[in-house]
């Protein structure tokens, strides 16, 4: 079939046509390239005018080809390919050439500017007389959806789905869902009792009819891809059968054996060996801590399966493996804290009466382990000061770079409870004051009024080294005062230290097994940090809360209804369009080596052995094309981006590198290459 | 194995107590040390407070004499270690640097070609190379019983933090955990023993003497264990002056980690260089020693 | 040797997620570079065929630029490490047909780093003005015999090749 290519140079207004001859281009295309039934230049081709003249040239002029030389296809590839769809030429038989982002803009000689973009524009014809067209895939949805994580963002996800009428799994590592923030003790700015705002959400997702809890269960596998995937979730043996559990509690309340609870309380209470890990658990069912559990340490007690009235202690239950098919996943993981140990010049864990911060959120809640009251590690002293530590682990390029957003306000609660609660002196010793949100800087202006003191000061130490009577027993906070250029020494009874929020220490291993990447420090790589900030470069895979970047609680909330809110339309529609560039084996060429298998990130290629070759799972391909490259017998061409296409674009981009100049280049003859 | 021994001129004299038992300990310890020969001073603070250049060239010069087949170096003191290390650095980091010193012990017949010597401290080849186990196996007499404060000074973690953790360095309480001794929480353990300043103001390096014995004494250590000789200096030679100056009564054994760490592998103190120190330190060992036999008994 | 006018031809091929958006964002913040590089586009850097190398060096290429993301950041996961075992292997390549190594460059950009892979461009094209022209075509036109062993050899390729029955 004889090629009839319509090549469109866009000036841009003068964004391209300002350092590029945009008319010259199109008239030299016309003239030059082999093929070309029309070459024109318009001031704004993605306009509704530029539109209409391809998709008239393409009725009139029947194109099998179009050319469009404009801005970069990220930002108007759809724009066009949709103009040639309306007027019924394969949108894959249209190629755009970056003029504007890759030529004008950053090049400041005409005349250079000009060669270059002619050199572009031939290659993207010479390209798009060896595209072929392409029918996207559809790929039926799964209402069903998995939720990674039940704290806030989690919860929200789920909610939101489930009230649409979706089923959602809802997974969680803990025994209970609510995540950190059941151990919080007030929110802000509000200062509402976090439990009070959170226990209802839990109330909600563990009866709703469209949820199903798998607590204390981890994520095991996934494979598939979006609207269909397996995922396999391991659920960690309770030893307690939960058909039958009623959450009387009495077995708690039995058991012998009290451990240091390192999880929800954070290391200042204590828990049993069989316990739920705070009242309002979701569910209530109990969990035995085989290490702490004398049963399995010592082979004695048994205690509540003693007295259990329903018989629901199970001790040789077993790890339970559950398959699960999805259409999408939400990963809403969280964070865990920075360890404060650290930093051994704040003294964590040598001087006692140094907290983390969740130790001191503990010690502020009422159903905490001192119920409520600020006390001194001995159980009963109230500090007559306090001194709080901002950017513990946070903007140190030691540790965490990264600001955590949360530590500055919550700093001020602190504050402000101790201001509530006591009668002691607080000081905070801040780097800067990050409160941005929606009351926050308000709540700062509270503080100064509360009168709370604030130092500037990234904090040197903190030691029991007296050097003045007047420092005997106390803790030393060495600090410059910047704002004053000083140095000072505040002796203070408490310290408090504003730990980081950092990614989950599996994080990047769960989001492999999801194939989506996290950032250079661990947390979740979104597909655009400001236009798409829930969806990841996976398609079906979600991001909402902390695991994306420390946030505060309404933004996790958000996030969380943003994932929902995705899938829901995703749901609604009941299918997706898959890209048609993936891989495709030409099995009369395989010979079976296997190369391609080991290529392959997602496991899209499977080997036949009756038949001796391999087959590429299309709606598992993501199409990067390795495997194309890779092939030693050129069995595997990668559609839109096979070789005839990419050597014809590089014959073209050269056309000009010829000293005989006669746009035929010699060398290695394209059939010696794979079609 | 084999070791380039870099004494410093503390070592001497001043400190001949270090160098003994540094001696003794190594020769137990089966670390062959090879004094090199015709040694220079390493300038101390002094040199590169002067001129970056001659600094280097004069210290490099040290390093060029180590025997070619030697691969490592150690300096007991910290501040001939940090000098040698530093050295070593910014030749490496600068081909500037590098050629200009060249060209200095070209003067001289030598050469030296930055990373050939790895510069070490003896405390770090003993926690490092040696290492636990072995350390343990040596110990003839436990330290039970015995309160020590190990002090680091400045120049094991400042400016350089590659060997210890700088904030809150951890080698030497290691060590003598594993010798039994009960190594008390030395908050002030990398703070500055005031160095010179004894020389140039006499208030403000009492002034960081006080701090340093005062704290040890606050944990009721009974004894400061030193890795540098001007560190131990001021703590111990300076005792006096600062109880003077204060009204204070402190009486508190300075000595070389190494003098303690020999007590313990079963070495007699007067192998050890015990006697040289101002504040003595002899009593406190021998009490504890009768108390512990007192205690088997 | 070198000649300060020789203006040199460089085949770039970008990564659509990070290398090529790099570029992009190097346009959008009119961050001026050496306009030598002309830029393809391919999914990823693991996609780039070492006989895409070839031939634009065949082609009149004086140099060739593979930009992909950086290890670890691969929008595919971990292609980006196989395209950098071809290009170790690629250069070695080049060594053993007589071309100089380093005309062939491989630079990691991640989207952000327009600057940077702004400034590669510009070293790269500096380091291939002072190479020189590598005119293979018309080496390949000095010499038809290279032309004929060249389809030769890729007659046998492809018959060697092929899957008998």
């Amino acid at each position: 079939m004889a090629r009839k290519i319509g090549i469109y140079v866009c000036h841009c207004g003068s964004n391209i046509a300002g350092t590029i001859d945009v008319e010259e281009v199109a008239r030299w295309a016309g003239a030059t390239i082999d093929g070309v039934a029309v070459a024109r230049d318009y001031k704004f081709m993605c306009s509704s005018l530029g539109q209409q003249m391809i998709e008239e040239d393409i009725r009139k002029k029947g194109l099998t080809g179009v050319v469009v030389a404009a801005c970069s296809p990220h930002l108007h590839e759809k724009t066009f390919r949709r103009a040639c769809e309306h007027a019924e030429l394969n949108p894959y038989l249209c190629q755009m050439v970056n003029l504007r982002e890759h030529c004008s803009w950053v090049c400041a000689d005409k005349a250079a500017g000009t060669a270059k973009a002619k050199a572009l524009v031939y290659a993207a014809a010479e390209r798009v007389k060896q595209q072929v067209p392409l029918e996207p895939m559809e790929v039926q949805v799964n209402p069903a959806t998995l939720v990674v994580g039940g704290g806030i963002a989690g919860l929200q996800a789920t909610l939101e789905l489930a009230d649409a009428g979706y089923h959602v799994y809802l997974v969680e590592r803990e025994p209970s869902i609510g995540g950190h923030m059941a151990q919080f003790d007030k929110t802000f700015p509000t200062l509402d009792c976090s439990a009070c705002i959170l226990t209802p959400k839990m109330s909600e997702a563990g009866q709703h009819a469209n949820v199903t809890l798998l607590t204390y269960s981890e994520l095991e596998e996934v494979s598939g891809s979006v609207g269909n995937f397996k995922v396999k979730v391991r659920k960690k043996a309770r030893y307690v059968d939960e058909t039958i559990c009623t959450g009387c509690g009495i077995c708690i309340e039995k058991c012998p054996r009290r451990v240091v609870d390192n999880g929800f309380e954070a290391g200042l209470g204590q828990r049993k060996a069989i316990y739920t890990p705070f009242p309002q658990a979701v569910p209530r069912i109990p969990v035995i801590d085989t290490a702490a559990c004398i049963w399995f340490d010592r082979g004695k007690c048994r205690a509540c399966e003693k007295l259990c009235p329903t018989n629901a202690i199970a001790f040789d239950q077993e790890d339970e493996i559950v398959e699960l098919q999805v259409g999408n996943i939400v990963l809403a993981t969280g964070w865990k804290l920075f360890d404060c140990h650290k930093l051994p010049q704040y003294g964590y864990g040598r001087l006692p009466n140094v907290y983390t911060n969740m130790e001191f959120e503990r010690l502020c809640n009422a159903a905490g382990p001192t119920n409520g009251k600020i006390v001194l590690r001995d159980g009963k002293t109230e500090p007559k000061s306090v001194a709080v530590i901002h950017c513990v682990g946070s903007r140190d390029v030691r540790h965490n770079e990264s600001c955590s957003a949360v530590c500055c306000m919550a700093a001020l609660k602190f504050g402000h409870l101790v201001l509530e609660k006591t009668k002691a002196e607080v000081y905070s010793f801040y780097i800067d004051m990050r409160t941005y949100h929606k009351g926050y800087e308000e709540f700062f202006q509270r503080l100064l009024k509360e009168g709370m003191h604030f130092v500037r000061g990234k904090v040197a130490e903190v030691t029991d080294a007296a050097r003045t009577p007047g420092e005997e027993g106390k803790l030393i906070v060495q600090v410059e005062d910047t704002l004053v250029g000083q140095q000072q020494r505040i002796a203070v009874d408490m310290v408090v230290l504003m730990g980081a929020l950092e990614p989950q220490a599996d994080a990047k291993e769960l989001g492999l097994k999801c194939g989506i990447s996290c950032s250079m420090q661990g947390w979740y790589t979104e597909r655009h940090p400001k236009l798409d900030p829930v969806a990841t470069m996976t398609d079906g895979v979600f991001v909402a809360g902390a695991c994306q970047g420390p946030k505060d609680i309404p933004a996790s909330v958000v996030q969380g209804a943003a994932a929902a809110a995705r899938i829901s339309g995703m749901i609604a529609k009941g299918h997706v369009m898959i890209e048609p560039i993936v891989a495709s084996i030409q099995e009369d060429k395989c010979s079976g080596c296997k190369i391609c298998n080991t290529m392959c990130p997602y496991n899209a290629i499977e080997f036949d052995e009756p038949a001796g070759v391999s087959r590429v799972i299309s709606s598992m391909c993501k199409g990067c094309g390795t495997c194309v490259a890779a092939c030693p017998a050129g069995a595997i061409s990668g559609a839109h981006f096979n070789n005839a296409q990419i050597m014809a674009e590089i014959r073209g981009i050269l056309w000009d590198a010829v000293p005989s100049g006669n746009g035929q280049a010699p060398g290695v003859p394209a059939a010696a290459l794979n079609p | 194995m084999k070791y380039a021994y870099y004494p410093g001129c503390s070592l001497e004299v001043n400190s001949a107590a270090y160098d003994i038992s540094v001696r003794a300990v190594a020769q137990l310890l089966s670390i062959e040390l090879q004094e090199i020969d015709d040694w220079n001073c390493c300038g101390a603070t002094e040199y590169f407070s002067q001129d970056e250049l001659t600094a280097c060239a004069v210290i490099a010069r040290n390093l060029a004499l180590v025997d070619d087949k030697v691969e490592q170096l150690i300096a007991p003191c910290a501040a001939c270690f940090l000098n040698l290390k530093k050295t070593d650095k910014l030749m490496s980091d600068s081909a500037e640097m590098n050629g200009r010193v060249n060209t200095c012990l070209a003067a001289g017949g030598l050469s030296y070609r930055p990373g050939r010597v790895l510069v070490r401290h003896l405390l770090d080849v003993i926690h490092g190379d040696i290492g636990e186990a072995a350390v343990r196996d040596k110990v003839v007499r436990p330290l039970t019983g015995l309160r020590v404060a190990p002090y680091y000074g400045c120049q094991w973690v400042r400016p350089m933090s590659d060997v210890d953790n700088p904030e809150y360095p951890m080698k030497m309480d290691d060590l003598f955990t594993w010798l039994g001794a009960e190594v008390v929480d030395y908050p002030v353990k990398a703070h500055c023993c005031g160095g010179h300043m004894t020389q140039i103001s006499e208030p403000q390096a009492f002034e960081l003497i006080r701090r340093l014995l005062q704290s040890a004494v606050d944990a009721r250590a009974d004894m400061i264990l030193c890795m540098c000789p001007m560190c131990q200096l001021n703590l111990d030679a300076y005792q006096g002056r600062v109880n003077g100056h204060f009204g204070a009564e402190f009486k508190l054994p300075i000595i070389f980690f190494t003098q303690l760490l020999g007590i313990a592998f079963g070495i007699a103190p007067e192998q050890l260089g015990f006697g040289k120190e101002i504040v003595a330190a002899l009593p406190v060992i021998k009490a504890w020693l009768g108390r512990a036999a007192a205690a088997v008994a | 040797m070198s000649d300060p006018t020789f203006e040199p031809k460089i085949v770039g091929f970008c990564c659509n997620w990070c290398s090529y958006r790099a570029a992009d964002l190097a346009g959008t913040a009119r961050i001026k570079y050496a306009p030598n590089v002309r830029i393809i586009r391919l999914m990823c850097s693991g996609r780039v065929d070492p006989g895409f190398v070839l031939s634009a060096l065949a082609n009149g290429a004086d140099g060739v630029l593979i930009a992909g993301c950086h290890p670890g950041e691969c929008h595919y996961l971990s292609q980006n490490y196989k395209a950098m075992r071809r290009y170790h292997v690629l250069k070695h390549t080049l060594a053993a047909l007589g071309l100089e190594p380093d005309r062939l460059r491989l630079v990691w950009a991640s989207a952000a780093e327009g600057q940077q892979l702004a400034e590669a461009i510009d070293r790269l094209v500096e380091d291939i003005r002072k190479l020189g022209p590598l005119r293979w075509p018309a080496n390949w036109e000095a010499e038809p015999c290279c032309q004929e062993a060249v389809e030769s050899i890729a007659r046998e390729h492809q018959e060697a090749m092929e899957v008998l029955p």
